[in-house]
């Protein structure tokens, strides 16, 4: 069926029709309209889940922990210096192996203090042992959400899973959208069902104990495995959800890639407009192509590698500082996978939008114009600089 | 001409981005005006929650230091130790201080900490749009109680003075409301106070002051008055919880 959404009010319509059995509940700009939104679907009634508004992020992940561990399937929605203050537990979570679903609606991470977008609070949880799957659009936003609980459920994977949008230009912006009818979203997502639970009375057990360094290392490496894992589920419940949706999705979207010779790798609703980008530049014989990542954990590094193999110049675009003095996070990750290419291209990276600065199709263009350059020259110049930068003279 | 009234000197005169018949307006000029009669603008430090007044510092004609949510109390106490001759007040409203923050406060209050902190209190999360806060009202509708806090749900509003007025290290609580010139004088009384006391170095100091949020009611500023007096100060009573000394 058809509707027009924000992307908040899609992924809380997502979370209505999984009808979950706990949320945490805690508000912060620009997440906040989902645990409105479903906070009315409580109190009439149309889902029978234990909202609990707690006082702070810190204590909605508690809750989401312990609904999980208890056997029950928990959501919750954050942002920002919400998801920084969540940061222990997301660890505990996805080491206690609790399949969490998490709504991240991206916004800049303080300081300076900013409800803008960009992906420094997703960025930040990287390393926590979360899958992490971003939304160009709310269709995504609404289709990552669906597809969350099979992947992370799965008994290989079992992992907790963070849907990212991004603030705002998402989650706030009304657009089309196809909704699944709500029969067909509780088939596909099925019932939790974990072997393990608290008070179960056959096997009687608890959950995120003290493991010094005689067992720690092997809890660690089996989280490692259960990530590795996770990239073929993504693909399987991916194949499964096309067949409900007629939508297809991959580990990343690849645009105009065929034969590209300039490309660009990024995320998010940047690819809406770097698609724009593509298609005025294709008509000016321009052989230029975009790779959108849609999985940031588990990071999809040969698949990547294969398709950054064609073109002759590539442009990283990362939406977040790294401040590793070496570019952003997309970029060491983009380039690490294309290490063991025998030809790789040029690489550069850009970091632009910080805080919601906005990136257009000119500014699109620009960093077309400069790999164009890159390989007419074979001169690299700065590997990594910042878009838009106003006491810089704009090097792109 | 004999000038009677003037904008005191610890405003800077920035326009506010407050909505119309928000009170934070009024206070802020109380916290003003109070600094300007005790004469230590230039010996204090404010510093500023996350929720509307974030912008605090636009206002304030004095330093001011952006806390990260609920931990105001926290960043005063360090400077108040590292400079014991100024004065410095933490300036927060409810979502901050009685929910993410309650842990800093009750901290602070226990500690004794010589500060003095303005409690806003308009019972919700105003920035974020009106979500139910800990000093939600029972029955009280928002944004994530649809049909009124519950008690079985949601359990009971937090009372802020007559929770810190137990502990030791506290030296004054009060609880004012904004609701009419007369109350409005006794708020600025209690401020000064507060800061009085604060500079006796008698302990923690703390100025609950309700408030109105029209916006987020859903009332006109008149009607959020008239709110305000007929469900707020019968569960919030008025006064001085606790004076160190008398």
């Amino acid at each position: 069926m058809s509707d027009r959404l924000s992307g908040n009010e899609a992924v809380a319509y997502a979370m209505k029709q999984i009808n979950p059995d706990v949320m945490g509940a805690f508000p912060i700009t620009p997440s906040t309209e989902i645990p409105e939104y479903f906070a009315a679907y409580v109190a009439n009634g149309e889902v029978n889940t234990e909202y609990v508004a707690v006082e702070s992020e810190h204590s909605s992940m508690s809750v989401c922990i312990a609904a999980q561990a208890a056997g029950a399937r928990a959501v919750c929605a954050t942002s920002s210096c919400g998801l920084a203050l969540m940061y222990e537990l997301l660890y505990v979570a996805a080491s206690c192996r609790l399949p969490i679903t998490l709504a991240c609606v991206n916004r800049a991470l303080s300081g300076p203090i900013n409800i803008n977008h960009d992906y420094s609070d997703s960025m930040g949880a990287r390393d926590s042992g979360w899958i992490q799957i971003y939304a160009e659009n709310n269709q995504e936003a609404y289709d990552n959400f669906i597809m969350a609980m099979p992947i992370g459920e799965t008994p290989a994977v079992r992992l907790p899973v963070m849907t990212c949008m991004d603030g705002f230009i998402t989650s706030h912006a009304v657009e089309n959208i196809e909704l699944l009818e709500t029969e067909t979203v509780r088939t596909f997502v099925g019932t939790y069902d974990p072997e393990n639970y608290l008070l179960k009375k056959e096997n009687p057990l608890a959950v995120g104990p003290y493991d010094i360094s005689a067992y720690y290392m092997e809890h660690k490496v089996q989280e490692a495995e259960a990530m590795k894992a996770a990239k073929a589920r993504i693909l399987e419940v991916a194949a499964e959800f096309e067949k409900i949706s007629g939508r297809s999705y991959g580990l990343f979207e690849e645009y105009q890639m065929d034969d590209a010779e300039l490309a660009l790798v990024l995320m998010g609703s940047t690819a809406g407009t770097a698609k724009a980008a593509v298609d005025k530049l294709r008509e000016q014989g321009v052989k230029a192509g975009l790779v959108k990542i849609r999985v940031f954990r588990p990071f999809p590094c040969e698949e990547l590698a294969q398709v950054l193999a064609g073109p002759k110049a590539v442009a990283v675009m990362d939406k977040s500082e790294g401040f590793s003095a070496n570019g952003g996070p997309l970029f060491a990750e983009t380039r690490s996978a294309l290490y063991d290419l025998k030809d790789r291209p040029y690489v550069i990276n850009i970091v632009y939008g910080l805080g919601g600065r906005d990136a257009k199709v000119e500014d699109i263009e620009k960093v077309f114009k400069r790999l164009a350059d890159i390989v007419a020259t074979g001169e690299t110049g700065p590997v990594y600089t910042h878009m838009g930068q106003r006491s810089k003279e704009d090097m792109v | 001409m004999k000038m009677i009234a003037k904008k005191p000197e610890s405003l800077t005169g920035a326009k506010y981005h407050y909505c119309p018949g928000c009170s934070h307006g009024i206070i802020h000029r109380l916290v003003a005006e109070a600094m300007d009669e005790l004469n230590i603008r230039e010996q204090t430090i404010g510093i500023c929650p996350v929720g509307c007044s974030v912008l605090a510092y636009d206002y304030f004609n004095c330093d001011m230091l952006e806390a990260a949510h609920g931990r105001a109390p926290a960043i005063a106490t360090a400077i108040k130790r590292l400079l014991p001759d100024r004065y410095l007040f933490t300036y927060q409203g409810d979502g901050d201080l009685a929910s993410i923050g309650m842990g800093e406060i009750v901290h602070a209050s226990l500690r004794g900490e010589k500060i003095t902190t303005i409690f806003v209190n308009n019972t919700l999360y105003g920035m974020t749009g009106g979500q139910m806060a800990p000093t939600t009202l029972l029955g009280q509708v928002t944004t994530t109680s649809p049909y009124g806090r519950k008690v079985e749900w949601e359990g009971y509003p937090a009372k802020m003075c007559e929770l810190l007025s137990c502990n030791e290290g506290a030296a004054y609580i009060c609880r004012t409301a904004v609701n009419s010139p007369a109350n409005i004088i006794k708020t600025k009384k209690a401020i000064k106070k507060a800061f009085q006391i604060q500079g006796q170095g008698l302990g923690f100091t703390l100025v609950e002051v309700l408030s109105t949020c029209p916006t987020n009611w859903g009332l006109s500023p008149a009607d959020s008055l008239k709110w305000m007096e007929e469900h707020m100060i019968p569960y919030y009573p008025l006064g001085e919880f606790k004076v160190k000394g008398e």
